[in-house]
């Protein structure tokens, strides 16, 4: 599978003298019983910028983001972090990589100050200052007024900010975000790309994995796509949209026959072709802009083809994939339980 | 949370944290860690009473019913069983509390929080020693209580406040050794249930096929063969000779030592094993 490179590849080593790039991966592969859920990804973060991992459940996001955390052996390939090797230093690795995963990792016998306070002293923080800091983490992610409650009554988004702060205590210069905002409602969803963006402000590195296209396109300065254990395209979320359109119009014939007439009207009135859905009679259609939606479908019309269903939507993963791979997201495919742990 | 301006902190450089990142941990972090893991576990206990069930319960209700089961038919009577019993429930009791540590491991490296464990630069064997730590604080409860409920039911110890605060010294110091055994396990099991099943057929046999409860004597010359090697005999016999006659005899030393063997042997295996999970 060909990677697609898609338009300029954006950030650049950051001035400040940080040469090395804040990670470096080459031929990255972990196999589980066989099965490659990693299956040779490169991948180069330059210091200070957002980079997003995007991808469907099961496509190894979660398993290259762990095996570069040293959470998972490396089975073949190369990682480096700030021009230290994964493999050989895991100990300096953990010193350089904050980490939060998909499900909260704290402890549910804790209250949240005491979390924070535990990973604080653990990492060697003397305790006047494992207590300054946790407040501060408390204040800055508003978590005061839950501070002394136990994690076991904290709501979903409370829960993530908590794992996040937990990952910020030592200030590590990268940071891991496994689908940061997977589960949280819009608004809370909102300000966790608020602090994201404000971590980077900071002087931080940002590796994320996300399925949403949107908070790619939000968060990240650039964006690697990755399917199968394979990356499959990689660039800025710009790019990585145009190559779908600004919004996608979805189509439904009532007679599927008519497909092939169809898709001579929308390459008459657009100069390009839809893209054919599995689901007979199906037709997502590319647009630069929403107002296009309008000649299409006069154009159908004219042309005496009968439409069933209409829609018109952002660009989802699922258009994004369609047009990189060829094939849709598989959503049911098993692959994403041996991801997951 | 976006609202809030956080107070200007300086940037973080990379470059200066790669070159200040230390390579290994120094013995001394370690004990500090350890200590760190003990007083999360200890947290733990605290929120979750029903963790003291086994300690609290076992030694009281043992005691009274081993005493008036087997005492009459080994002893005589109730009195006269007293002394050679007591050790032996001593060492029963500091026994099963061990086996909780396993499980209750298992069910905790369940549990997200160990993800982050692994994930900070921090010994492996930390969150693994941390907890049987804290169990120290359950042997001393379990092995008090033990003789606690002799003392109710009339058993003098010869060896006097000495004999009996060392031989529960000695018990506690086998229970925590013994303990690997059981965290080992808890990291190569399935489940917790799966733990709790092979550390019972490991338990049994041990505690059972000793001389706590009986004389060796009375044995059939094959299973007096192996309750002469259990390692559980010698604490039993050590603890008998201590809170009896505070005789400090070889049997303590054989206890020590088989301790010893155990932890060299549980404590690298459990570390290799929990690296190697997740």
């Amino acid at each position: 599978m060909s990677i697609t490179e898609l338009g300029r590849t954006g950030g650049g080593p950051a001035p400040g003298g940080d040469t090395d790039p804040a990670v470096r991966v080459e031929g990255l592969v972990k196999t589980f019983s066989g099965h490659r859920a990693v299956d040779g990804i490169d991948l180069e973060v330059h210091p200070g910028e957002i980079f997003g991992v995007l991808g469907p459940n099961g496509a190894g996001k979660t398993t290259t983001l762990r095996m570069l955390a040293t959470l998972l052996k490396i089975d073949a390939g190369r990682a480096e972090i700030f021009g230290v090797d994964v493999a050989g230093n895991p100990h300096v690795i953990r010193q350089l990589v904050g980490v939060t995963g998909q499900y909260a990792s704290v402890d549910e016998n804790l209250t949240a100050r005491e979390n924070l306070w535990l990973f604080g002293r653990l990492q060697g923080i003397a305790a006047p200052r494992a207590r300054r800091v946790a407040t501060e983490l408390l204040g800055r992610f508003g978590l005061e007024e839950a501070a002394d409650r136990p994690i076991s009554r904290f709501s979903g988004g409370m829960r993530r900010r908590l794992d996040l702060a937990a990952s910020l205590i030592t200030r590590p210069p990268l940071i891991f975000l496994d689908e940061p905002t997977t589960g949280l409602d819009p608004r809370t969803r909102g300000q966790m790309w608020d602090t994201i963006r404000g971590l980077v402000a900071d002087g931080c590195t940002v590796l994320l994995t996300t399925q949403y296209l949107d908070e790619a396109d939000q968060l990240a300065d650039r964006v690697a796509v990755i399917d199968h254990g394979r990356k499959v395209a990689e660039g800025t979320p710009d790019a990585l949209k145009t190559t779908v359109g600004d919004s996608t119009l979805q189509l439904l014939l009532a007679d599927p026959d008519e497909v092939p007439a169809a898709v001579e009207v929308v390459r008459r009135v657009l100069g390009s072709d839809p893209v054919l859905s599995p689901e007979r009679g199906r037709l997502n259609v590319a647009l630069d802009q929403a107002d296009l939606t309008a000649d299409v479908l006069i154009a159908l019309r004219a042309a005496g083809l009968s439409i069933s269903s209409v829609s018109v939507a952002k660009p989802s993963l699922d258009e994004v994939f369609l047009a990189l791979t060829g094939h849709e997201t598989d959503k049911g495919d098993k692959t994403g339980a041996e991801e997951s742990r | 949370m976006s609202t809030v301006i956080a107070p200007a902190r300086e940037a973080v450089r990379a470059v200066d944290r790669v070159a200040a990142a230390r390579r290994r941990v120094s013995a001394g972090e370690t004990l500090g860690q350890t200590l760190m893991m003990a007083w999360r576990a200890l947290k733990k206990m605290r929120r979750n009473p029903e963790q003291f069930f086994d300690v609290a319960f076992q030694p009281i209700l043992f005691t009274a019913m081993f005493a008036f089961v087997f005492g009459g038919a080994i002893s005589g009577d109730v009195e006269s069983y007293l002394p050679l019993m007591i050790p032996g429930i001593l060492s029963q009791t500091v026994l099963t509390t061990c086996m909780a540590t396993g499980t209750q491991l298992r069910e905790d490296l369940e549990k997200g929080v160990f993800d982050r464990f692994k994930s900070l630069p921090i010994a492996r064997i930390a969150p693994l020693a941390g907890p049987m730590v804290a169990d120290l604080l359950r042997y001393t409860i379990a092995a008090t209580l033990t003789f606690g409920m002799g003392l109710v039911m009339g058993y003098r110890p010869g060896g006097g406040a000495g004999g009996v605060l060392a031989a529960i010294l000695l018990a506690i110091f086998t229970g925590w050794s013994l303990a690997w055994v059981f965290t080992w396990v808890g990291t190569i099991a399935r489940s917790a249930q799966a733990v709790q099943g092979i550390s019972m057929m490991i338990l049994f046999p041990l505690t059972f096929l000793s001389n706590a409860f009986v004389p060796v004597e009375t044995l059939p010359g094959w299973l007096a063969a192996f309750v002469r090697v259990n390692p559980v005999s010698h604490l039993v016999t050590a603890a008998r000779d201590l809170a009896n006659s505070a005789v400090l005899s070889g049997e303590v030393a054989w206890t020590l030592l088989a301790c010893l063997i155990v932890v060299a042997v549980f404590a690298p295996l459990s570390v290799r094993s929990y690296k190697r999970h997740m």
